[in-house]
């Protein structure tokens, strides 16, 4: 780990998440590592079912059951927040971790006025008082980029546009000046030509009171513009994590360049674009050794009875065995 | 919302129009009239000048509206049986029977929706099983076995309540009231667990259902990730969203406490409209039924009016239209 300076915001050890259903027991996660420095931004990316929500709903300690965390630790600030118990928890949630989810248009209560929503949550987690809250609420509105914000702040949920409404789930999750940030897709379900602005607000307001962000999505532009570092998971399991640039440019791990591979590029002439045979295994499903063995054109013996572990590559970690020293002579 | 409201009020226009011209149709259908108030002895020239009296030998669209008009003031005519006018029968019944559906449907209200929700806060304890397994017992046994039922064991057995009639009332200028004596109210108790009780269980289960499904919705996950407080998620922002479509139904329901109010009536010989209809039935009082008829469609139509105007108050979708198309 490059990231020697003072305890990591957010430090996740060994998570494992599974899912007890009739049938079996399903892994989500399954032992993931990582760790968010202060005021770093670590996308997140890979297919659906990768296991990106769940590793954002278990940081703050709200997976549904029949999920649940089996194994592995959280750690906020250098102190573990994944065994607190529930009422620590919720304070914890919202004042220290925010979140920002898909779909603005669901995300809002649609019976309460707008600053009802703002003023509950910031009066939970602060001593203030009703008008205290109001002016705090609509000076957020302000710095969300809503207009005229002392006049819209009483306006219900259904009045906003999806771009606003998103800007209201912002000003929401920042209510209380959280020193993390999840936010869960939060330019899926908005116009193209939203997304940038919405992105960008993210960055410049975390940016500016040097809150760390998760940003899980599957929009690689949106990486590559806004992360610092990137993790890519597959299969409930990192398969990549390292600095932004160098995982864009140059991924190491197989399945990392056929995602790097699908990317269209506006430059340059129009080639094929590459394409990862099969799909991702159901969490049923998942083979022995290394998930990604039986998509991948490397694949050698080792890689189907032993899983690969997060190794050291430069600034990076890489889930997989042909990096491994010991397997020089056959990755060369 | 204007228009939302007058909507409405169209609506429920034309759907007492249409009932009122059933209850019309029942006099040309069941029975004749002139034979029914004259009867069998009764000379051929009585007869023609009781038919012209009554305006029988006028076009039926005239006499749709002359009925319409005559009972949109109030007037149904005279009871065959009893040679009163109906709309003082009606008025002498109606406070038993207003006074039983409504605490009815409080009862079922309040009870149903505490426990509905108790039983989707506590889903998987075991005091909601144990309620929502009562409760089918509710949505299946029929009214009158439990009023039966409960006659057997709070009348004959422990004698602590009367089993039948109103027992002493308070006459509050026309009206009334079983609520201010001890007799009266205690009479009241049976009936009133009688008629709520299967209106309660239908609501419960409503109640819960419709909870568990917005305990899902996005919302209160992002209530939750705010870290706003389980009981304020519960009961603020869960609830009020899970009481709108429990309004539409608990509306009708409430139409139908009325209505259903005829077995009930019927068990504890409370001399209510549900009693009187009974009565009318039997002796083919035609006038009183088409009076009953209008007064039960009307009920409908009131609660559903109600309904849509609590549905503005709780949700603000539908206030103003859209103030933000309109500027």
């Amino acid at each position: 780990m490059t990231v020697k300076e003072a305890v990591p915001v957010l430090s996740v050890r060994d998570l494992t998440v599974e899912f007890v259903t009739r049938r079996a027991t399903l892994r989500a996660l399954d032992r993931v590592s990582f760790d968010v420095a202060r005021g770093e931004v670590l996308g997140v990316v890979g297919e659906s079912g990768a296991g990106k929500s769940v590793t954002g709903s278990a940081i703050i300690g709200l997976i549904d059951p029949p999920g649940r965390i089996a194994g592995g630790e959280v750690l906020l600030s250098g102190a573990r927040i994944d065994d607190l118990p529930q009422e620590a928890m919720r304070k914890v949630r919202g004042k220290r971790i925010g979140m920002i989810f898909q779909d603005p248009l669901t995300s809002l209560n649609p019976l309460y006025r707008i600053s009802e929503q703002l003023i509950e949550t910031i009066r939970v987690h602060t001593d203030l008082d009703a008008a205290q809250a109001r002016a705090r609420a609509i000076a957020l509105l302000d710095e969300v980029g809503i207009p005229a914000p002392e006049r819209r702040i009483d306006s219900y949920p259904h009045e906003f546009s999806g771009g606003m409404r998103q800007r209201v789930v912002i000003a929401l999750a920042l209510c209380a000046e959280p020193e993390f940030i999840i936010a869960d897709e939060p330019t899926t379900a908005l116009d193209v030509s939203v997304q940038a602005q919405i992105i960008a607000l993210i960055k410049r307001l975390c940016k500016e009171r040097g809150t760390s962000v998760m940003l899980v999505t599957h929009d690689m532009g949106v990486i590559a513009e806004t992360a610092d570092r990137v993790a890519v998971m597959y299969a409930g399991r990192i398969a990549e994590i390292g600095p932004v640039r160098e995982v864009v440019k140059q991924p190491l791990h197989p399945y990392a360049k056929g995602l790097m591979g699908a990317i269209p590029s506006l430059e340059g002439e129009a080639k094929r674009l590459v394409q990862i045979p099969g799909t991702m295994p159901r969490l049923s499903a998942i083979p022995p050794g290394c998930a990604f063995n039986p998509r991948c054109s490397q694949a050698f013996s080792r890689c189907h009875v032993e899983r690969p572990e997060l190794i050291a590559v430069g600034d990076r970690k890489v889930a997989c065995h042909l990096y491994d020293e010991s397997n020089a002579e056959i990755a060369a | 919302m204007l228009a939302y409201i007058l909507r409405s009020l169209m609506q429920g226009i034309i759907v007492m129009l249409a009932v009122a011209f059933i209850a019309f149709s029942m006099f040309r259908f069941v029975g004749d009239p002139v034979v029914n108030m004259l009867g069998q002895e009764a000379t051929l020239q009585d007869r023609a000048e009781l038919t012209e009296r009554l305006g029988l030998n006028d076009p039926v669209p005239l006499q749709f509206a002359r009925f319409v008009a005559d009972a949109a003031q109030g007037d149904f005519g005279i009871s065959y049986r009893q040679g009163r006018k109906v709309s003082s029968l009606i008025l002498e019944r109606l406070p038993a029977t207003v006074e039983l559906a409504v605490l009815s449907a409080i009862f079922a209200f309040v009870t149903g929706i505490a426990l509905g929700v108790y039983a989707a806060i506590r889903r998987d304890g075991w005091i909601a099983n144990l309620v929502m397994a009562l409760s089918l017992i509710g949505v299946s046994l029929p009214t009158f076995l439990i009023g039966i039922g409960l006659i057997y064991i709070f009348a004959v057995e422990l004698r602590w309540l009367p089993s039948f009639g109103r027992g002493d009332t308070v006459a509050l200028g026309w009206w009334t009231t079983g609520l201010l004596t001890t007799s009266g109210l205690k009479s009241l108790v049976m009936p009133v667990l009688t008629l709520g009780f299967l209106q309660l269980t239908l609501i419960m289960r409503l109640v819960r259902s419709e909870m568990l499904e917005v305990m899902r919705a996005d919302f209160i996950r992002f209530a939750r990730a705010r870290g706003i407080p389980e009981r304020r998620i519960e009961f603020r922002h869960a609830l009020r969203n899970t009481l709108i479509p429990v309004i539409t139904i608990a509306g009708v329901q409430l139409g139908g406490v009325v209505a259903f109010a005829i077995v009930t009536e019927t068990v504890f010989q409370w001399p209510g409209l549900g009693a009187l209809f009974v009565n009318a039935v039997q002796f083919v009082d035609v006038p009183v039924m088409s009076a009953y008829l209008l007064f039960v469609a009307f009920v409908f139509v009131l609660t559903s009016l109600i309904v849509d105007l609590v549905y503005i108050g709780l949700d603000p979708r539908l206030r103003t239209g859209n103030p933000a198309m309109a500027k």
